[in-house]
C-alpha cells in the first residue's frame, strides 16, 4: 500500500525540518515534472513529499545590483517572462525554456532540473557557463557551492541529509557580456539533449575578454571545459580559436552509447555546438539575435 | 472545393460528433465506468524468451481486495485455425497464447497472469505476489539473426511453409511465399542498367494517443457486455466468443469512441482477460494499458530487410524487377509479408517480376496491422531503387515513373488486372503541382516517391429508420476513427435528397446492427458507405410504396426526387408531392414503421496510388533534417468530405515522415525494449513539420455509386523513400537503413567524406 | 493512511475532494470528479492529452499531485464552452476538421487557448513550438495549426 505522505512547507526552515524528520525518505517537490514520472515508473519511492512551492523565497526572483537570485522552485515559464533576467542572461533563460514542453515549463524549475542530476539537464550547462552559485540550506545552516561542483554523478547531488537547494545566484555581469545555449536533439522539441552547450562571453571590442563553457549530456555530470575557455579567451573567435575550443570540448567528453546517441556522435557534436554557440553569444553582445527556431544552416 | 455533380457530396459540413469531441463530452475507452467495477491489471514477462515452468497465484488470490486471478488455464486451448482480422490473418492457437502465455513467454511484456481487485494499488500488490518460475532461454530479436541456422527457435515444430526445398527441421521461418510474372532472369539480361541494393527498416508503432482500454461485465446467466476502444467491435465479439467458448449472441460489444487505431486496434488484448476476470469475480472489470504496456505488448508494425533489383533499358523502360522481403512477425507467425510483396511493384507496368517473401518469428511482440501493412517496407526499398535509376539515367523521377506507370489493364505480380486506376493522373497532378513547379530553394533538395494500396471491401450492414417527425437515423456498425460519420451522413443525404442536418448517423453495438467487418482497410467510406446508400435506397423503395398506398396507385408510378415522393408523370394523377415527414405521419395507416436495411460483402474497392514530393535540407555537421515543403498527391475516387480526405493524406504522410526520420523500436542486449514511451519513441511533433499540401485527384471508382475509393492507407507508403531520395540528392549519400536519424545520417556523411572529397 | 482533503476551484466552481498523496490531478479529475475530458495518453508529460491550466498557466495534469491543487484555480476542457456556446477555438476545430479521432483535441484546445491568451498574434512557427508538447497522430497537425491561426486572426479582428 502506498503510504507516501504529502506536506507543504511555508518557510525554508520548515522544509528543512520536514526533510530531517523524514530520515532520508523525504523528497522535495518543486515542479514535479521529474519526480512524478519517476514515482510512476518506480524509480523513486518517496516516503514523504515536501512541497516547497508555497515558500516565497523559493519561487521569486530578486535582483540586486545586477546579480540575480532565482528561487529554486520558480517555474521556467515564469523565468521566461522576467524581462530583466532575460536581458542579462538570454542563454540561461533559453536553456530553462527548453526543459520539456510548454506544459512542462509551466511547472519545471531550474532547482529541480539541477537536483534531478541528469547528465543531460538543459539548464545546467547554461548555469555553469553563467558561473551560477547554488545556495543550500540545511540543519547545520546555509552554504553556497559553485554549480559545477554540485552534482557528483547521474542522479546524485552533494546535498547532505536534510539539505535543500533554496536558490541559484547569477553574478552581476560586466558590460559587453552575453550567453547562449543550444542543444542537439533528433526532433525540434521534446527530446532529452544528446549534447547541451552553454557559452558565456565577455567581449572587449572584437576580442574575448572572458569565457565560460558548460557542456552537458556527454559525461556523468555537466562539465565546465576550462581548456575550451582558454582557447577562446584573448581570441577574436576566429576559425583557429574556435577549432581549438571545439577540439577541447570533444576531448573533454566521456559520453556513453545509448538510445539517444553514440559516443562518436556526441563527441563530434560537442565540437560542432561549441563553434555555433560561441558565435551566437558573441553576436548577442553585438545586439544581433539568433532565434532558437531558426534552422541551423 | 465542392463537387459540381452533387448537392452534398464534396461539401465540408461540421461532423455530427463535433460538439462532443471538442468539449470533452465524447467518451473514449477509459471514460466508461460501471458501479462496483474492479480494476484489472496484467502481470507481464520480464524475459524475452523463457519457459514457464509454473505459476503460483495463491498469495495473490489470498490478498484482501483481490476478487479474481486468471492465467492460461482459464482459457480453453484453441485449434490451429486461421481467421481474418482487419487486413491480416491470425491463428487462434496463437491468439490465445498471445493474450495469455501458455508454455512459454515469447517476448518481454508477454502476459502471464491477470488480476482484478478493488483498486489499482491492490491490483499492483497482487501482481507482485504472483510467483512465476521461468527458465530463461536464449532469445533472438533481429530477423536476419532469427533466420540463421543456429538461432534460438521459438516454436518447436515450426517448419517453413512453402520452403523450397521443403524444410526438414524447425526454424523461425514460418512461411515462404513467391510471386512471379514473366521471366525475371531473361528480363534482367535485356537491361542496359541494373540497380540492386539491400535495405532495412525497424519496427515502428502505430502511435495512437489513446492506450487500449476495455470494460467487461459478465452476468450470472452467461451474458456478457463489453465496452472496448476498438476498430471492430464485431471482431472483438468474435474473438472473445472463441477464446472463451461463449456464443456470439451472448456477448454484446459496444464500441467506445476510439482515440486512434491505424490497424493496431483490430485485435484483442484486454477484452478476453477482462471478461474472464469479470466472470470469476461477479463484478465488472475495467482494464487499461499504460503507455509502456502499449509499446511493449500491443502489436507494432514489423521491420524487415528488403533486397531490390531493377533493370531498365537506357530509355527508362523498366524490364525486370526483383524483390526479396524478410519480415518480422514478432513472437507468432503472421507478418504482412504477403501485402509487402504484392505491393512492391504494383505502381508499375513491368513484364518480368520475381518477388519472394519470408515471415520470420523472433522474441518481440506479435505484429499487428499498421496502415497499409507491409507496403511501406517494400516501398522504402523499391521507390529508393527507382530513384537511383532516375539518377543513373539522368531522368526526372516523375517522368521515369510515368514511363512505367500501371494503367487500366496492367496485370500485377499477384495476378489481378487493374480496372480504372489513377496512377498516371496522380503522377501528372504531382508534376503539375505548385510545389513541383517551384524551383528548389538553395541548400535544399527534392525527393519524389510513389505508393500503392489495394483497399478492401468486405462485410457491412446498415439500416435507415424514419422517426415520427420525418427525421432520418442511419445506423451502421463501424467505429468512427477519422470522421466517417460525416461521410456516411453526406452520402445518405445525397441519396435521400434531404439536408445533411436531417440525417443522424449512429454507430450501433453488436446486438443492434448486423455484422460489420472492422474499420480498417480503407473500407468504411467505400463499403459501409455503400451499405448505407443501399439501406437508404431500400428506405426510399418503402417510402414510395407508402406514397403509392396513400395515392392508391401502383408503386412503380411513384418517383423519389429532392426528398419527396412524386407521381411519375401527370398521367398518374394530380398528387401533391409528399415529404418524409408527411409520409411518417401516416406510417401507422400505411403499413407501420418505415425502415430500410442493407447488408453486403463487397469487392471492387479500387486500389489507390499516391505520389509525394518533399523538399528538405540536411545539416551536414549534425545530420539533422529540416523539411521545407511537403506535398501529397493521391487518387481519392470521389472526395465525399474533402476535409477528412485531406486529413487522411496529411496524417498518413506525417506518420511516414516519423517512420523515415526517427521512429524505431530499440532493444537492448537482454531483449528488452529500451524506449517504451513517447520521450524516446520519437513521433513527429508540430514543430518538426511544415504544412502538408494535398492534391486530391478524383478518378471515380466505377464500382461505387458515388465513385468512392479507399484513401486512408496509401498516404503512409511513399514518405520514407521520398525523404530518403531527397536526402540522397541533398548530400550525395544514399541511406538504406531506416530510420534516418541524425546520428545515422552524420555517420553516413562522415563515412562518405573521403570518397566525396576525391570526386 | 488518511485521505487528504483538498479545496480548490475547477472551471470557476469551488470544488472539494478527498485524495491519496500520490494520486495525480488527472486521476482525480477523471476518477473522482467525473471530468473525463482530460485524457491519459502517456502519464509522463510527453503527450499533452491531459493539459489543463493552473492559475492560467498551461500544465500537464498528470504531472501534478492532487494535493497540489489546494487553493489553485484549475481550468479544464469542460470549462471552455460558455454554457452551450462553443469557444471560437472549439467551433473552428470542428469547421476546419482539425480533429479526426478527437482524443488529443481537448489537450490541443486548452493549450491553444493558453497560447492566444498570452500571445494574440503568434506566427505559424510560434504556434507549432507552443503546441510541440501536444501529440497528434491522426492529423499531421496541419489543420490544427491553421485553425489556431485563423481564430487568432478572428479574435484580433473582434477585439478591434
Amino acid at each position: 500500500m502506498s503510504e507516501v505522505q504529502y506536506m507543504a512547507a511555508k518557510t525554508v526552515k520548515e522544509a528543512v525540518k520536514m526533510m530531517q524528520a523524514a530520515k532520508g525518505k523525504g523528497w522535495i517537490l518543486a515542479g514535479g515534472t521529474d519526480l512524478l514520472v519517476q514515482m510512476k515508473s518506480g524509480l523513486r519511492s518517496p516516503g514523504v513529499i515536501i512541497d516547497v512551492k508555497h515558500i516565497p523565497e523559493m519561487t521569486t526572483v530578486v535582483e540586486k545590483k545586477g546579480s540575480f537570485t532565482i528561487g529554486a522552485a520558480t517555474p521556467a515559464a515564469v523565468l521566461g517572462e522576467n524581462k530583466k533576467l532575460k536581458k542579462a542572461w538570454p542563454g540561461v533563460i533559453e536553456a530553462a525554456n527548453l526543459i520539456g514542453s510548454t506544459q512542462v515549463q509551466g511547472r519545471a524549475s531550474m532547482g529541480g532540473n539541477l537536483c534531478n542530476a541528469s547528465p543531460a539537464a538543459d539548464s545546467v550547462p547554461a548555469l555553469v557557463a553563467a558561473g551560477c552559485i547554488v545556495n543550500v540550506q540545511g540543519p547545520k545552516g546555509k552554504r553556497s557551492v559553485p554549480i559545477e561542483k554540485f552534482n557528483s554523478g547521474p542522479g546524485k547531488t552533494t546535498l547532505k541529509n536534510g539539505e535543500i537547494v533554496v536558490s541559484l545566484t547569477l553574478p552581476a555581469r560586466p558590460k559587453s557580456s552575453s550567453d547562449a545555449y543550444r542543444r542537439l536533439i533528433p526532433r525540434t522539441e521534446m527530446d532529452i539533449a544528446v549534447v547541451g552547450m552553454g557559452v558565456s562571453l565577455t567581449m572587449k571590442g572584437d576580442t574575448v575578454a572572458d569565457a565560460r563553457v558548460g557542456l552537458g549530456a556527454v559525461a556523468p555530470t555537466v562539465l565546465r571545459v576550462a581548456r575550451a575557455e582558454k582557447a577562446l579567451i584573448g581570441s577574436k573567435l576566429d576559425d583557429k580559436a574556435l577549432e581549438a575550443a571545439a577540439a577541447a570540448c570533444s576531448a573533454a567528453c566521456k559520453p556513453i552509447d545509448d538510445k539517444r546517441g553514440t559516443i562518436k556522435y556526441r563527441t563530434k557534436i560537442a565540437g560542432v555546438l561549441l563553434k555555433r554557440v560561441a558565435l551566437i553569444a558573441r553576436d548577442r553582445v553585438k545586439g544581433i539575435e539568433h532565434h532558437m527556431h531558426d534552422s541551423w544552416a | 472545393m465542392s463537387n459540381a455533380k452533387y448537392k452534398w457530396i464534396g461539401t465540408r459540413p461540421d461532423r455530427p460528433d463535433g460538439a462532443d469531441k471538442v468539449t470533452g463530452r465524447a467518451r473514449f475507452g477509459a471514460d466508461f465506468n460501471l458501479p462496483g467495477q474492479l480494476v484489472g491489471k496484467v502481470l507481464r514477462s520480464p524475459h524475452a524468451h523463457a519457459e514457464i515452468r509454473s505459476i503460483d497465484t495463491s498469495k495473490a488470490e489470498a490478498l484482501p481486495g483481490v476478487k479474481a486471478v486468471v492465467t492460461a488455464k482459464d482459457f480453453p486451448e484453441q485449434a490451429n485455425l486461421i481467421v481474418p482480422t482487419g487486413e491480416m490473418q491470425v491463428n487462434l492457437r496463437d491468439v490465445t497464447r498471445n493474450i495469455m502465455a501458455r508454455e512459454k513467454a515469447l517476448y518481454e511484456g508477454h502476459p502471464v497472469a491477470a488480476v482484478a481487485a478493488v483498486s489499482e494499488a491492490v491490483a499492483r500488490q497482487a501482481l507482485a505476489l504472483i510467483k512465476v518460475d521461468y527458465k530463461v532461454l536464449p532469445h533472438v530479436i533481429d530477423v536476419l539473426d532469427a533466420m540463421k541456422p543456429n538461432a534460438p527457435v521459438l516454436h518447436d515444430g515450426m517448419m517453413t511453409e512453402g520452403a523450397n526445398p521443403p524444410a526438414t527441421k524447425a526454424s523461425n521461418i514460418a512461411k515462404r511465399i513467391e510471386f512471379k510474372k514473366g521471366d525475371a532472369a531473361a528480363g534482367f539480361a535485356q537491361a542496359d542498367v541494373v540497380i540492386e541494393r539491400d535495405f532495412s527498416t525497424q519496427a515502428v508503432h502505430q502511435g495512437y494517443i489513446e492506450p487500449h482500454a476495455a470494460l467487461a461485465s459478465a452476468s450470472e446467466d452467461g451474458q456478457v457486455q463489453v465496452w472496448s476502444t476498438t476498430q471492430g467491435h464485431f471482431q472483438v465479439r468474435g474473438f472473445c466468443a472463441r477464446l472463451l467458448n461463449i456464443e456470439t449472441s451472448q456477448i454484446r460489444v459496444t464500441p467506445t469512441e476510439i482515440g486512434g487505431g491505424f490497424g493496431g486496434k483490430t485485435v484483442v488484448y484486454l477484452e478476453p482477460l477482462a471478461i474472464r476476470l469479470s466472470q470469476k469475480a461477479g463484478k465488472p472489470v475495467k482494464m487499461t494499458m499504460t503507455r509502456e504496456e502499449v509499446f511493449r505488448a500491443s502489436g507494432p508494425a514489423p521491420g524487415g530487410n528488403v533486397y531490390v533489383k531493377i533493370g531498365a533499358t537506357k530509355d527508362g523502360r523498366i524490364v525486370a524487377g526483383e524483390c526479396i522481403v524478410k519480415m518480422q512477425a514478432g513472437a507468432f507467425p503472421g507478418s504482412p509479408v504477403g501485402p509487402a510483396c504484392m505491393c512492391s511493384f504494383a505502381c508499375y507496368d513491368i513484364d518480368n517480376l520475381y518477388i519472394e517473401g519470408f515471415d520470420v518469428v523472433s522474441n518481440r511482440p506479435k505484429v499487428a496491422a499498421y496502415r497499409a501493412p507491409g507496403a511501406p517496407i517494400s516501398a522504402w526499398a523499391v521507390e529508393s531503387a527507382i530513384d537511383m535509376l532516375a539518377q543513373r539515367l539522368n531522368m526526372d523521377p516523375i517522368d521515369l515513373r510515368l514511363k512505367n506507370a500501371a494503367r487500366k489493364g496492367t496485370k500485377t505480380a499477384y495476378g489481378v488486372t487493374f480496372n480504372t486506376i489513377g496512377m498516371v493522373e496522380t503522377l501528372e497532378a504531382a508534376k503539375n503541382s505548385p510545389h513541383y513547379k517551384t524551383p528548389v530553394k538553395p541548400g535544399y533538395a527534392r525527393g519524389v516517391a510513389a505508393g500503392f494500396w489495394f483497399n478492401v471491401g468486405a462485410d457491412s450492414s446498415a439500416a435507415a429508420h424514419v422517426g415520427e417527425d420525418g427525421s432520418v437515423t442511419v445506423i451502421s456498425g463501424n467505429p468512427d476513427i477519422g470522421g466517417s460519420r460525416a461521410s456516411l451522413a453526406l452520402m445518405a443525404a445525397e441519396e435521400l435528397g434531404v439536408d445533411y442536418d436531417k440525417v443522424r448517423p449512429v454507430i450501433a453495438d453488436t446486438a443492434s446492427i448486423g455484422f460489420n467487418f472492422v474499420t480498417g482497410g480503407s473500407r468504411v467510406t467505400f463499403a459501409t458507405g455503400l451499405a448505407v446508400v443501399n439501406s437508404v435506397r431500400d428506405l426510399i423503395r418503402e417510402l414510395k410504396v407508402r406514397a403509392a398506398k396513400i395515392w392508391k396507385v401502383d408503386p412503380e408510378a411513384v418517383i423519389w426526387e429532392n426528398g419527396m415522393a412524386k407521381p411519375a408523370g401527370s398521367n398518374v394523377g394530380d398528387f401533391k408531392p409528399l415529404s418524409i415527414a408527411e409520409l411518417a405521419a401516416q406510417a401507422g395507416r400505411t403499413g407501420g414503421p418505415i425502415n430500410g436495411h442493407a447488408q453486403l460483402n463487397v469487392t471492387g474497392a479500387g486500389p489507390g496510388f499516391g505520389v509525394h514530393i518533399v523538399d528538405l535540407k540536411v545539416d551536414r555537421d549534425t545530420g539533422c533534417v529540416s523539411i521545407g515543403r511537403y506535398t501529397a498527391a493521391q487518387d481519392v475516387g470521389t472526395a465525399i468530405h474533402p476535409s477528412y480526405v485531406e486529413g487522411q493524406l496529411q496524417g498518413g504522410a506525417v506518420q511516414g515522415i516519423g517512420w523515415a526520420l526517427n521512429e524505431e523500436y530499440i532493444y537492448n542486449k537482454r531483449g528488452r525494449l529500451d524506449n517504451p514511451g513517447f520521450l524516446d519513441y520519437r513521433m513527429p511533433v508540430a514543430s518538426d513539420l511544415p504544412m502538408i499540401e494535398t492534391i486530391l485527384v478524383e478518378v471515380p471508382n466505377p464500382t461505387h455509386p458515388y465513385g468512392v475509393r479507399g484513401v486512408g492507407e496509401v498516404p503512409i507508403v511513399p514518405p520514407t523513400a521520398a525523404i530518403g531520395n531527397a536526402i540522397a540528392r541533398n548530400t550525395g549519400v544514399r541511406l538504406v537503413d531506416l530510420p534516418m536519424s541524425p546520428p545515422k545520417i552524420s555517420e553516413a556523411l562522415d563515412a562518405a567524406a573521403p570518397r566525396m572529397a576525391a570526386e | 493512511m488518511a485521505k487528504i482533503h483538498v479545496n480548490t476551484t475547477i472551471n470557476g466552481s469551488p470544488t472539494e475532494f478527498l485524495c491519496d498523496a500520490n494520486q495525480t490531478l488527472l486521476d482525480v479529475l477523471r476518477d473522482t470528479l467525473g471530468l473525463t475530458g482530460s485524457k491519459e495518453g502517456c502519464g509522463s508529460g510527453d503527450c499533452g492529452a491531459c493539459s489543463v491550466t493552473v492559475n492560467g498557466r498551461l500544465c500537464c495534469s498528470c504531472l501534478i499531485l492532487a494535493p497540489e491543487a489546494e487553493g489553485q484555480k484549475i481550468e479544464t476542457i469542460e470549462g471552455m464552452a460558455d454554457g452551450d456556446k462553443l469557444h471560437p477555438l472549439q467551433k473552428k476545430f470542428v469547421e476546419m476538421a482539425a480533429l479526426q479521432c478527437g482524443i488529443c483535441t481537448p489537450g490541443f484546445l486548452v493549450a491553444s487557448r493558453a497560447l492566444l491568451a498570452k500571445n494574440p498574434n503568434p506566427t505559424e512557427t510560434e504556434v507549432r513550438y507552443w503546441l510541440a508538447g501536444n501529440l497528434c497522430r491522426c492529423t499531421g497537425y496541419d489543420k490544427i495549426i491553421s485553425a489556431v491561426l485563423d481564430v487568432a486572426a478572428e479574435m484580433r479582428e473582434g477585439a478591434k
